[in-house]
Formats: C-alpha cells, sequence, structure tokens
C-alpha cells in the first residue's frame, strides 16, 4: 500500500478518535492549549500596546516594542521551549502555555501599537478639539480605527501559535503534535503523515476563517 | 525547582562544555549553516523565475502569492511529517520544507521591488533601444535589489530559527544539540550555547547580507 492509503486509512479508522489518544481529544487539547497561551498574551499585550500607543509619554517604548518584535524572528521557537523546559516551568500543557504567550506577544504588541499610533493625527485633534477626554480619544476615535490592524495581530499571533503548539509534543505537552512526535517516535509514517495532514489542515481552516472576520472588520476604501 | 542535596551543578553558561566540545559545536553550525544556504538559494531558484514568469499578469501573481501563502502557513513540523515519509530522515525533507518558507518573502519582496521601478526609466530604457531582456537585467532587476535583498535578509533570519526545527528528521543542525541537551537530562549548558550561536548566526547572516546590499547597490548609499 502506498503512503497516500495508509495515511488515509489511519485517519478513516475509528478506533483513532476515541479516548485520551484519539483526535477529537488532542485537537481539543491543541485548541486549548493555543487559545490560552493568545489570550495570556492579548491580556500583557492589548494594555500596554494601546497606552504606548496613546499616550505621547515614552515615544522610545515603542520604537523599542518595534525593535524587540523583530529582533525575536531569530530566537528559534524550539529552542525557548527546550529552555523553558529546564527552568522551574518545566515540562507539560501548562510549561508550553507560557512558551507559547511569548511567541505571541511580538505580533499583538506590534499590530496595536502600530495601529494606535498610526491613526491620523489630524482625527485625533478633531476629537480633542470637541472636547473628548484623552480616555474618550482612545475608545470612540483610535480604537475603532485601529481596529483592523489589531485584527490582524490576532490573526497572525493565533495561526503562528496554533502552528508551534505543535512542537510541544517535543516537551511533553499534548496536542495534535502528539501524532507527529509518536508517529515518528514509533516509526509509524502512516501515523506521522496523518498528524502533519491534521495539523495542516487546522492552520488553514483557521487562517481562513480568521482572515474572514479580519475582512469584516476592514472597513472598504 | 527544588535541587536535591549532592546533585551536580548545571549552569547554563559553561566555558568548559564550550572547550570540550568544540569539534561538536562546530559541525553542528556547519550543518546549520548549509541548510540556510541551500534553502535561500533553492528558493531564490524557484521564486525569481516564477515571479519573472507571473509578473504584470494580476490574477498570475495574486495566485502565485496565494499558493506560497498557504504553503507558507502550513507548520514546519507538519510539512517535514508529511515529507519524512517520502524522503526520509534526511537533509533533502529539511531543504525541501524550509525552501518552501522562503517562496512567500521571496517572491512578495521581488514582485513589489519590480513594481516600484518607474515607468518613465522603463520609457527612457526603451527609448536607448533596449529590448526586454536587456531592460530586465541592466535596469529592472537592479532597481529591485534592495527589495529582493531585503527579502532574502527576512528569509535568512527567519530560515536559521527554523531550521532548528529539522531535528524530527535528525537533521536540524545546532537543533540537533538543543534536543540532545534536552534528552541529557536538560543539560543547560549544552542547550543554552546552541541556542546563542544560532541566534548569532542569524545576527551574522543579517549584517553580512546588509553588507552585500551596501555593495551591490552603490547608488542607494545617502
Amino acid at each position: 500500500m502506498s503512503l497516500l492509503e495508509d495515511t488515509l486509512v489511519w485517519l478513516g479508522d475509528r478506533a483513532h478518535y476515541r479516548g485520551v489518544d484519539g483526535v477529537p481529544h488532542r485537537l481539543v487539547e491543541h485548541l486549548w492549549i493555543s487559545g490560552a497561551a493568545v489570550a495570556l498574551a492579548a491580556l500583557v499585550a492589548f494594555p500596554l500596546a494601546i497606552w504606548l500607543g496613546h499616550s505621547p509619554r515614552f515615544p522610545r517604548g515603542g520604537t523599542a516594542v518595534l525593535s524587540l518584535s523583530n529582533a525575536s524572528r531569530a530566537v528559534p521557537v524550539f529552542a525557548v521551549l527546550v529552555m523553558l523546559a529546564a527552568t522551574p516551568v518545566g515540562f507539560g500543557n501548562r510549561a508550553t502555555i507560557v512558551a507559547l504567550t511569548l511567541f505571541a506577544l511580538p505580533p499583538l504588541l506590534t499590530n496595536t501599537f502600530v495601529g494606535v499610533r498610526g491613526v491620523d493625527r489630524d482625527v485625533v485633534e478633531a476629537a480633542r478639539g470637541n472636547g473628548m477626554s484623552g480616555g474618550q480619544v482612545l475608545r470612540a476615535v483610535e480604537l475603532p480605527l485601529a481596529l483592523p490592524l489589531i485584527a490582524a495581530g490576532v490573526r497572525t499571533a493565533a495561526v503562528q501559535v496554533v502552528a508551534t503548539a505543535t512542537l510541544a509534543a517535543y516537551v511533553g505537552g499534548g496536542g495534535l503534535g502528539r501524532f507527529i512526535a509518536d508517529g515518528f517516535g514509533q516509526a509509524d509514517p502512516a501515523m506521522t503523515a496523518a498528524g502533519g495532514v491534521l495539523v495542516a489542515a487546522l492552520a488553514l481552516v483557521l487562517e481562513l476563517s480568521l482572515g474572514l472576520v479580519q475582512r469584516r472588520l476592514t472597513p472598504r476604501s | 525547582m527544588l535541587v536535591p542535596p549532592g546533585s551536580p551543578p548545571n549552569p547554563w553558561i559553561s566555558v568548559d562544555y564550550v572547550r570540550e566540545n568544540s569539534d561538536v559545536l562546530l559541525a553542528a553550525t556547519q550543518q546549520h549553516i548549509e541548510l540556510v544556504a541551500l534553502s535561500i538559494g533553492f528558493g531564490l531558484l524557484v521564486a525569481v523565475p516564477l515571479g519573472l514568469l507571473v509578473r504584470g499578469h494580476r490574477r498570475l501573481e495574486s495566485l502565485l502569492l496565494g499558493a506560497t501563502g498557504v504553503l507558507y502557513t502550513i507548520p514546519s513540523l507538519a510539512l517535514f511529517a508529511v515529507l519524512a515519509p517520502v524522503t526520509g530522515l534526511t537533509v533533502t525533507t529539511v531543504v525541501i520544507g524550509l525552501t518552501g518558507y522562503t517562496l512567500l518573502v521571496l517572491v512578495r519582496n521581488l514582485l513589489t521591488g519590480l513594481a516600484g521601478v518607474p515607468e518613465e526609466v522603463r520609457e527612457s530604457a526603451r527609448g536607448m533601444g533596449m529590448g526586454p531582456l536587456r531592460l530586465l537585467w541592466q535596469v529592472e532587476l537592479p532597481l529591485a535589489l534592495p527589495a529582493v535583498l531585503a527579502g532574502v535578509r527576512v528569509a535568512t533570519v527567519s530560515t536559521v530559527a527554523l531550521a532548528t526545527v529539522g531535528v524530527v528528521v535528525s537533521n536540524g543542525g545546532l537543533g540537533q544539540l538543543i534536543f540532545e541537551g534536552l534528552n541529557r537530562n536538560l543539560y543547560r549548558a549544552e542547550i543554552f550555547t546552541a541556542t546563542v550561536l544560532c541566534v548569532l548566526l542569524a545576527a551574522v547572516a543579517d549584517l553580512l547580507l546588509l553588507g552585500l546590499e551596501r555593495l551591490l547597490t552603490p547608488w542607494a548609499r545617502r
């Protein structure tokens, strides 16, 4: 039998959809880990980036955020996962969430900051001239105008995190990466390839659906 | 984490580790450079002809960008997992995967660079009697070079980081040492040294490419 057939047979086997090692449980685990990481990162990134973008008090802060995000591209995700394992954070799903939170920060910080800071200064001045307070300008002008870019950041972060969560299986985490890691470990090419197909499909579906959400939030010009 | 009394120290930074394993570190770094250089090279070999072929045709341009975008979205581990049963636990598997990831940024920057060539410049080149090939080679490509090289820089830095994932098919360059450190009871010196080398490699490659850009586009110097 060819690999393609083997993979399809694996994917069609009902036994692979039951229990802790089943596809549904691993999928939920994968989404839960990823969702928690993106939510935690948003909790940190949104206030910080909105504040830096809104207040002109720390012009250097924004530059620092942007260069830090840029530089983070050079740090291998895999290395950070392994390094965290060697700290008190340790192994498993909780450690994975911490690591993934770090990876979700750069796109969220960059896009939110650029979105808020990039709002036309004339528009902000006009709002101020109409007697709006700083908070009102932020809520009624800056945030709505920044929303498309913020949504793009969430999309990038989410897709990246879901992709990276796969690596977590190599540091004792769960999720769909287990099928790939175990497939390699047990020299089971059908399981390896099936895991690859599942993860790729999840990433593409997420990218497309979040792309639709993002388009909804972006006003047509 | 509680350290049981009497357990050996496990420092992150160890000069002894580096000294005793310099040959292993060198070999892993060499493989890492090889993986990245091959992937960027093949990436250019695929991206440049494809980009030149589709440019100017709106539909084909967005089709190519869409296809390379889909490739880019597929997680590296998933790609290696699907390739490995076919191409084995080899350098080939890693290079095919990494090449795939370079395409989006290389194609996009080439198209952006070519689109940025002013129409007047093209007109005057034609007026001087240049044919389409000479126009491309002597006018358009040189003017698009800064954009292309910017793409090569971004692709190189990401590929240096991504190559570590090649460890799942036993060819991850410095990633190999990171994983070995994980399996050796979390040997911190090995993990940290390999990570630092990886980041350094990305920084050095970025600077070298920046220098190359300066060298190749002297007219752009301010």
